[in-house]
């Protein structure tokens, strides 16, 4: 009786979860935002929204605008000597009128190139965010150590070299170390800048496969130049040129049956 | 491509190569003939008791100088009290906030301070320092040196923080790290080795002044370890000795230079010691 009843009502849950697949809110809303250079626009009016717990990722030729974008999204641009217009939400809230170290506890990155801090150890790179940040409890450092070092996959390589540099490790081991360093610090939205541009092939799997991982826990926003990348990981793409936004929209759609003429030309290599 | 041309330019990179090396060679020649002449008339006259005796009245022989030894020591730890953090935080201003008309203003009297010469320094200390105070004092020389070090501190801290690679600095900022916590833990960790050698050059240039001290520490033959008096130095002591009629005294200020070349060998080993780094030769 009771599985009679239930049964209908199950397969309805099923077909919206697979229509926007665990995309309920949005985690970030980006409303008309430009971002300059000193005189130079590098973004132009882009409004998008980023959903809790999706793979967004950016794609688009060089100089694009597309890091300037990311960038957007921690308050870095302005490290660089940028401004924006526009807005930026994190759970209804402008990050433009917050705090930015507060902001960016809260919305970390991965860069392209692996950048762990060369005078500290694997142990103390992960930790650095927490212990930088005023965290002092030698135990509770060494468990958040070893749980980020698991999500970013490196644990059973550098568990017992702890302390050893972080710069001795290879390229593909020290962009995990960047991860594990950025998710340290908890964060609820991970942007990661073209993270395996600078790793060969062996550690871009290991990279994607640890994107589809975090992407159960994670909000992340990715940019890549790869559009196999794109495709293999994210759910949702958007592209941009010359710093608009053309288009967004789920990664299959995109890939497959784009709107826009300019996206169409640019996945099927006629420019960029 | 004929064969004549190929050796002409193997001449040519031959020439080039050799001119260059000697031109090396003749830049130890000083070095090699200050240690030569410094060891050979000093070393003699080193012993425990030259180490560790007071200096002995006109006429009497033997003696040592281990107040000036105490006295150079002290006096480039005043220096270092005022010129260290001095010029280390400037550097770390010119290098992380330096794009701005006041620190082009700075850089360029940085420039000019190493250019004036250290017994216009130790007239200026003498004017502000010991006048005040109407005393001769280990204070007013450890002033004077402190200034003297100020450049060159400035000017390598600056360039030191600024080979660090701005991703490290992007990399701080984007944990939540504050900026000035990402400026002295990261940035200023990461280039504190070649800070350290800036910093040994500097002392080693001051533990070399004598100018500067006559006016302000000006010297003593006695035991003194109180800042506020004249305090003895290794170069005071030398320029005294050296012109003495006495050939004993002139043979003790070999001895003396000998010493404080020593002095100046060991705080360089020292520093780059424990400044290197944790990891070096551990890239892989």
């Amino acid at each position: 009786m009771i599985h009679t009843l239930a049964q209908p009502q199950l397969s309805v849950v099923n077909e919206s979860a697979n229509v926007q697949p665990q995309q309920n809110a949005a985690k970030m809303q980006v409303l008309h935002l430009s971002a300059y250079f000193g005189k130079t626009q590098a973004l132009k009016d882009v409004s998008l929204d980023i959903m809790e717990r999706e793979v967004l990722a950016i794609i688009g030729p060089s100089g694009c605008g597309k890091s300037t974008f990311l960038r957007s999204l921690n308050r870095m641009h302005e490290v660089a000597g940028g401004r924006i217009s526009g807005r930026v939400l994190l759970d209804g809230e402008d990050i433009y009128q917050r705090d930015p170290v507060m902001v960016r506890r809260r919305v970390g990155m991965v860069f392209q190139k692996p950048n762990p801090f060369p005078t500290m150890s694997i142990f103390d790179n992960v930790a650095a965010g927490l212990r930088l940040g005023g965290m002092s409890n030698r135990s509770a450092l060494t468990d958040v150590v070893e749980e980020s070092l698991k999500r970013a996959a490196l644990w059973e390589e550098v568990k017992n070299s702890l302390d050893k540099s972080g710069a001795s490790l290879s390229g593909g081991q020290q962009q995990r170390l960047c991860i594990a360093r950025a998710l340290a610090i908890r964060p609820e939205v991970l942007l990661m800048d073209e993270p395996a541009s600078a790793l060969d092939p062996i550690s871009t799997a290991k990279i994607e496969e640890l994107i589809f991982e975090l992407k159960r826990n994670f909000t992340i926003v990715i940019v890549t130049h790869n559009m196999q990348q794109a495709a293999r990981v994210s759910d949702r793409t958007a592209f941009f040129y010359l710093g608009e936004l053309i288009e967004i929209g789920s990664t299959e759609t995109l890939f497959t049956k784009p709107h826009e003429k300019r996206t169409e030309d640019y996945i099927t290599g006629r420019f960029g | 491509m004929s064969r004549w041309y190929y050796y002409k330019r193997k001449a040519v990179n031959g020439l080039v190569l050799s001119l260059s090396g000697v031109a090396a060679a003749v830049v130890l020649v000083p070095l090699l003939l200050i240690f030569f002449h410094t060891i050979s008339h000093g070393i003699a006259i080193i012993s425990v008791d030259f180490l560790t005796q007071m200096p002995k009245p006109v006429g009497e022989s033997g003696g040592g100088m281990a107040n000036a030894i105490v006295g150079t020591l002290i006096l480039i730890g005043l220096g270092s009290v005022v010129g260290v953090p001095i010029g280390v935080l400037a550097g770390v201003y010119l290098a992380e906030f330096g794009e701005n008309r006041f620190a082009h203003v700075v850089r360029f009297l940085t420039d000019v301070l190493s250019g004036v010469p250290s017994i216009v320094v130790g007239v200026v200390a003498y004017t502000i320092v010991v006048l005040p105070m109407k005393q001769f004092s280990a204070l007013a020389g450890g002033f004077a040196l402190g200034i003297l070090m100020i450049p060159t501190i400035t000017r390598t801290t600056e360039e030191m923080m600024r080979l660090v690679p701005h991703s490290f600095r992007e990399a701080g900022l984007a944990l939540g790290i504050p900026q000035w916590k990402t400026t002295l833990r990261i940035v200023l960790r990461t280039a504190l080795k070649g800070i350290a050698t800036g910093i040994v050059l500097s002392i080693a240039r001051i533990a070399g002044e004598t100018a500067p001290l006559l006016f302000t520490a000006l010297g003593n033959r006695f035991w003194s370890t109180d800042i506020l008096h004249p305090i003895a130095s290794l170069t005071v002591f030398i320029y005294d000795y050296a012109r003495a009629p006495f050939e004993e005294w002139n043979n003790q200020a070999w001895a003396a230079a000998l010493v404080l070349i020593s002095i100046i060998t060991i705080l360089s080993l020292l520093f780059r010691f424990f400044s290197r780094s944790r990891y070096e030769g551990q890239h892989s």
